[in-house]
């Protein structure tokens, strides 16, 4: 087989790493690609490279492209989600002016309570706080939303700002945000560099929400079926060897090098491993399934993420949800997933659609194998999101 | 030709800044601003309700550019948009040239196109320069990390400086790697021993 090159764009975050892993454990290559791996200082780069034809693939937020075919945002190129890359991953984190509130008010930064972490934000948030997020359209906005309108947050007068990742920690010193919702290693940068803390994972928030998706242009998908199945075949490949224990390490070292993140190894084994340092004082906690990269159909692009994403953004924008949910149905590309990985060993759920915060424990379901075994995906709130309704 | 433009320049280098108002003015007589990397960026610009916004696509606080082409409720119009549809592949020159252009809803391409042509032409340059900087540096550091090695090769084996870079140039070949990349393998090393 000819070695192809691939142009692929990403944001240095511990969540590119199947793309990294890919190219760099010659699982790209055994499908017969080479990728150009092209970093970004900023998602709408991201999503301009791909939209425009200077890269073929991105790793990217996954409602950026929900959004776009929502006609929301600048660009509006037609993208398809053709997988989840990683589920959860980001972190909730306050400023130091923050955390002495929290802690004089007797709040003990559990890292786990979504409802009594809003309630104890809520009681010492005064005339008000902003919020930095990384993009108007991305996971982080929805989780803070969604955290935001069921606890006691949602009396307090919010202002959410866009700030780039890698920037959050500086915004918080210089006092022009005073929390966050990012995703890793730039949560724990900013306890490291001493200026802030970390309050949730996302997880507290949604259990198993779809963070960033492999993103192609729609119509590329359909001229180069065989080109997009090897990517997708080899971005699959990574996401499972990444999901072994036995493989952080050797993970944690690749992503910390100098192209990559640029950070410590051990800053980014942090995520990796689920055991976070939460405070300045080194306080840690553990979170099972921080970041998932292949547990529990987590690269499944199901369709009803799509659509409960596309219902949150309609009705904050004044869209019509229905209209919204069937417009995002499309994006999500569970049909392509299916065919590029039939023979590749992932266990395929029998449904690309199911009641989104249904499941509370460990459930196996129909599957191509009969093992495939979902792990738990509620909201915090118990609310459940039924995409037929 | 109607009123005057209003164009926001968003740059934080003060020289580039004046290089690119100054190209710009000779395309037409334009309200030109220009914001460094300031914060609340998006509302400080926002205010001047400017006609078109640049910005390098290297920045970034390009992101936080993004909330003026979001409407902040249903019935209102963004601020502005990326230029996407403009004709004649503007946005695929833009972004090559790097840049990134936002423009006020409704403006007539015939207006618009005299700016961008201009603003393109000149972020191709200043990309170029920029680039060209980069890579001079790139091999100033490279001959300095080579003559380090050269110099610990030269005293650990008692050989001349014609020697030592056959020995860098040899390793290099023999492990298919760059002679500034084994130069810079053996300084470190030598560091750790030493």
């Amino acid at each position: 087989m000819k070695t192809v090159s691939l142009a692929v764009a990403y944001m240095p975050l511990v969540d590119a790493a199947p793309l990294i892993v890919a190219q760099e454990m010659g699982l790209a290559e055994s499908e017969g690609l080479s990728l150009d791996l092209i970093p970004a200082p900023s998602w709408s780069s991201v999503r301009d490279m791909l939209a425009f034809g200077r890269v073929d693939a991105a790793h990217l937020l996954s409602p950026v492209p929900v959004a776009m075919a929502l006609g929301l945002g600048s660009v509006k190129t037609a993208l398809s989600a053709v997988s989840v890359l990683s589920a959860n991953g980001n972190v909730i984190g306050v400023g130091r002016a923050f955390e002495d509130r929290l802690r004089a008010a007797g709040y003990g930064f559990d890292f786990t309570d979504a409802a009594a972490a809003g309630q104890a934000m809520a009681d010492v948030a005064g005339d008000g706080l902003t919020i930095g997020v990384p993009f108007p359209f991305s996971m982080h906005m929805e989780l803070l939303h969604y955290w935001f309108e069921a606890t006691a947050l949602a009396n307090v007068k919010a202002q959410i700002r866009t700030v780039p990742p890698p920037l959050m920690a500086q915004a918080l010193a210089a006092g022009e945000i005073d929390a966050f919702c990012v995703g890793e290693p730039w949560g724990s940068v900013s306890v490291d560099t001493g200026v802030g803390a970390l309050l949730l994972p996302g997880q507290a928030i949604w259990n198993f929400a779809p963070e960033k998706v492999l993103a192609v242009r729609t119509d590329w998908a359909e001229t180069e079926p065989h080109l997009l199945s090897r990517l997708m075949r080899a971005v699959w490949k990574a996401g499972r060897w990444l999901s072994q224990p036995e493989s952080r390490t050797a993970a944690a070292e690749l992503l910390a090098r100098k192209e990559y993140l640029d950070v410590s190894s051990e800053l980014v084994d942090r995520a990796l491993s689920g055991h976070l340092t939460i405070s300045t004082s080194g306080e840690q906690r553990q979170v099972s399934g921080f970041v998932e990269f292949n547990r529990g159909a987590a690269t499944f692009p199901w369709r009803s993420k799509a659509k409960w994403i596309a219902h949150r953004i309609a009705e904050r924008t004044g869209l019509d949800p229905a209209a919204a949910c069937d417009a995002a149905g499309a994006v999500f590309r569970s049909d392509l997933y299916r065919a590029a990985l039939a023979d590749s060993g992932a266990d395929m759920p029998g449904a690309s659609e199911k009641v989104e915060g249904a499941i509370r424990h460990p459930t196996a379901v129909a599957s191509g194998s009969g093992t495939l075994i979902l792990q738990p995906d509620q909201f915090f709130d118990g609310r459940i999101f039924d995409p037929s309704k | 030709m109607g009123q005057p433009l209003c164009i926001v320049v968003v740059e934080e280098d003060r020289d580039r800044a004046v290089a690119i108002v100054d190209s710009l003015k000779e395309s037409g007589d334009h309200e030109i601003h220009v914001f460094g990397n300031v914060s609340g960026l998006s509302r400080k610009i926002a205010a001047h309700a400017p006609d078109i916004v640049l910005i390098d696509i290297d920045n970034p606080t390009r992101d936080m550019l993004e909330e003026l082409t979001l409407a902040s409720g249903p019935l209102d119009r963004p601020v502005a948009m990326f230029v996407s549809g403009a004709a004649g592949g503007l946005a695929e020159a833009a972004i090559e040239a790097g840049m990134s252009a936002y423009v006020v809803d409704g403006l007539q391409p015939d207006r618009l196109k005299p700016v961008l042509d201009t603003a393109i032409a000149r972020f191709r340059m200043v990309r170029q320069m920029r680039t060209e900087l980069a890579e001079t540096r790139r091999a100033l550091e490279e001959r300095k990390l080579i003559d380090r090695a050269k110099g610990l090769l030269m005293k650990a084996r008692g050989i001349g400086e014609d020697e030592a870079y056959a020995l860098l140039r040899k390793a290099a070949m023999d492990q298919g790697r760059r002679v500034a990349d084994v130069a810079e393998a053996l300084v470190t090393a030598s560091g750790l021993l030493s």
